[in-house]
């Protein structure tokens, strides 16, 4: 079959959305251009189409005409309670998926009466401490008909226990429950730094997870693998995209570690990219991943179903492109990274608030946010043909040389692993090479700001305007924190306390021994009430605690 | 001898680009840095500042932490009688201003500053420390 044929195939059986695919003035628009005479990827004769291997120009041959991209926005902050009114107040304005942001001290896996927790609880997202707070923050919502993404690595395996059984005290069965756990713990050593557990354990726990909702939660996916943080961090989008996809491939290698078949491991892995302000490099940067997972899964792991070989992503607007200066221009930028995702074929976005630079987003602001995505979506036409920028001549050659780039790092993971992608990896965080480049890059990139080789708006020019009156932003107060302690300390008063004391023996005992999946026994202990402090403690008493070897 | 500048992430905070970032302006501009690594106390960093005998700490601070934290580094250097001058920079809401000077912050980058301003900046909070 042509490549024309089987996109054609695949486009016939796809449904549409009810609506007139053609130009504002009524010029009727093709699904895909250049099905034949575009270029296609360097060493093929063919062509390439949307949801046709090696999926460069999108997973799906009928795109955003089927069905527009999910619009997730990312909230949380404070208590469970007020988590749960923005929820439903996002609901309620249109947006279709929910995105869970945690507080520093649910991220590391302590108490909010933890003396380290002490100003930090509720700032930048919701405090959890007990199954208690996560059936108060999903409270009222239908689990069964909304998709829930959670932003939580080191504790994630405990985070999506308790997520199962609030949702099964609400009646809906944990087979049912569609959702992301981020779960991506080797991008914590490389870039955001959020980790407890030492990378061998953490990786133990990723595959338990994997296992698990292979068996227990096939709407699931337990790992959305992460450049966000990476590129966040400072990382080029070659970098990005190279680190990623390496990381990817670590995690399937450590699931066929485990004995599970390629397919079983990849098919629910999803990715979360960052969504800069270069619009050409972005665009390119996701089709150059898709084409690179394709051909990694399919030749390198023999994969062959399309859910493994086509790469699906979520994406963020860059929070680090914001500027606290004049901070309406935030607007302007986050329209365009959104751009960029959609052009890039995004299947779920998130678009930042104009005045997260400074704080939590306000409610104001978080709609404007999502208004964005609407424009996008309703406004502009952009959704109306698959891979709009595909046989661009700039877009191809670029996302042929971001190709090349991420290849030459993989190769070089793969010297450090001995031919394992998963032990180069591991190699390359324990001697600080992937932190090393990422330093590296943030520093390069702030000397051209220095020196003015690059502008940013507001910042290191066309700053007349600065001293204008600020935006109103959140803020979060000790009131929550305090809320939240008492919270704590009310539920530990109610349970029964000999049965966490056992579960949590019962699970220290089975984390000793490698072959045993560790989830059972995180619900067996979420269940009795036991506190996220207490549950990654028992963990950590077996696995040791992390400590990196600091380096500028 | 360089001045010694030690730059340090108290708290639970793990955002190090900048850090890292403005140890290395540091650097490149003569200073000799020493980073203390992630999720540090402040009683820790003080007793690192004061061993390592530095002319300066700058403390990097992103989750908004810092009207918790800053009290207490300023508390741990008054109770060692160290009068080492504290930088301060990340996302700091102009609101909180003048109660860190009140503590005696030497000076506040806030999200853009140039390596110049960083630069001067610390060069500035050692030389009044030494008048």
């Amino acid at each position: 079959m042509s490549v024309r044929e089987e996109w054609q195939e695949a486009y016939g059986s796809s449904e549409l959305r009810d609506a007139d695919f053609a130009t504002m003035s009524g010029i009727p628009l093709e699904p895909v251009y250049g099905l034949e005479g575009a270029p296609g990827a360097p060493g093929t004769a063919e062509a390439e189409a949307p949801g046709v291997y090696p999926y460069t120009r999108g997973p799906y041959a009928s795109m955003y005409r089927s069905k527009f991209w999910t619009m997730r926005m990312f909230a949380g902050f404070g208590t469970a309670i007020e988590t749960n009114w923005r929820f439903k107040e996002l609901l309620a304005s249109g947006a279709d998926g929910l995105s869970t942001a945690f507080d520093m001290p649910t991220l590391l896996g302590l108490d909010s009466d933890d003396p380290r927790s002490v100003g930090e609880v509720g700032r930048c997202g919701v405090a959890v401490d007990t199954l208690a707070d996560v059936e108060d923050i999903f409270d009222g919502i239908d689990l069964s008909a909304v998709t829930v993404s959670m932003t939580i690595n080191s504790p994630a395996a405990v985070m999506l226990a308790m997520y199962a059984a609030a949702a099964e005290a609400s009646g809906v069965p944990r087979a049912r429950l569609g959702g992301t756990l981020q779960n991506d713990i080797l991008k914590e050593y490389q870039a955001q730094k959020e980790y407890v557990f030492p990378p061998r354990p953490s990786m133990r726990l990723v595959a338990d997870t994997i296992a698990w909702c292979a068996a227990e939660m096939p709407r699931w996916h337990p790992v959305s693998i992460s450049g966000y943080h990476i590129r966040e961090a400072g990382a080029t989008a070659a970098q990005e995209l190279a680190f990623t996809l390496a990381n990817g491939f670590a995690y399937v290698e450590a699931g066929l570690a485990r004995g599970m078949e390629v397919e079983e491991v990849v098919h629910r892995m999803s990715f979360f990219f960052n969504a800069h302000i270069d619009l050409f490099e972005e665009v390119a940067k996701y089709r150059a991943a898709r084409r690179l997972w394709a051909r990694w899964m399919h030749d390198r792991y023999g994969a062959r179903e399309v859910a493994s070989l086509a790469l699906r992503f979520h994406c963020q607007t860059a929070g680090v492109s914001l500027t606290a200066q004049q901070p309406e221009l935030n607007i302007v930028r986050t329209a365009i990274e959104a751009l960029a995702g959609v052009l890039g074929g995004a299947q779920s976005l998130h678009t930042n608030a104009m005045d997260e630079a400074m704080a939590l987003p306000s409610a104001r602001a978080a709609r404007i946010a999502l208004r964005t995505q609407q424009v996008l979506a309703h406004e502009t036409g952009v959704a109306n043909v698959a891979d709009p920028l595909g046989g661009c001549w700039l877009v191809e050659s670029l996302t042929d040389e971001l190709e090349r780039r991420a290849s030459e790092v993989f190769a070089h993971i793969e010297r450090l692993g001995d031919g394992s992608m998963l032990e180069g990896v591991l190699a390359g965080i324990e001697e600080g090479w992937f932190q090393g480049e990422l330093a590296d890059s943030a520093y390069r990139l702030e000397r051209q700001l220095s020196s003015a080789r690059r502008i940013v708006v507001g910042v290191n020019a066309y700053t007349e305007g600065n001293d204008e009156a600020p935006i109103e932003c959140e803020s979060v107060g000790p009131d929550d924190e305090a809320r939240q302690v008492k919270r704590l300390s009310t539920v530990r008063a109610r349970r029964d306390e000999g049965a966490v004391v056992l579960a949590l023996d019962s699970l220290r005992a089975a984390a000793a021994d490698p072959t045993v999946n560790l989830m059972p026994l995180l619900l067996g202990a979420v269940r009795t009430y036991a506190s996220i402090g207490e549950v990654m403690g028992a963990l950590a008493d077996v696995f040791g605690r992390y400590v990196e070897n600091p380096r500028i | 001898m360089p001045d010694r500048v030690l730059v340090a992430k108290i708290g639970l905070d793990g955002h190090d680009r900048g850090v890292k970032v403005v140890a290395r302006m540091l650097r490149d501009a003569g200073y000799e840095v020493i980073y203390t690594g992630l999720f540090q106390t402040p009683a820790g960093t003080v007793a690192a500042a004061v061993q390592e005998d530095v002319d300066a700490i700058g403390l990097s601070m992103l989750s908004g932490a810092h009207m918790s934290i800053v009290p207490k580094v300023m508390d741990e250097l008054a109770l060692a009688g160290a009068s080492i001058p504290v930088v301060l920079g990340g996302i700091i809401p102009a609101h909180d201003l003048a109660a860190l000077t009140q503590l005696g912050v030497a000076a506040v980058l806030t999200p853009g500053a140039s390596s110049t301003e960083v630069v001067a900046a610390v060069r500035g909070a050692i030389e009044a420390t030494r008048r």
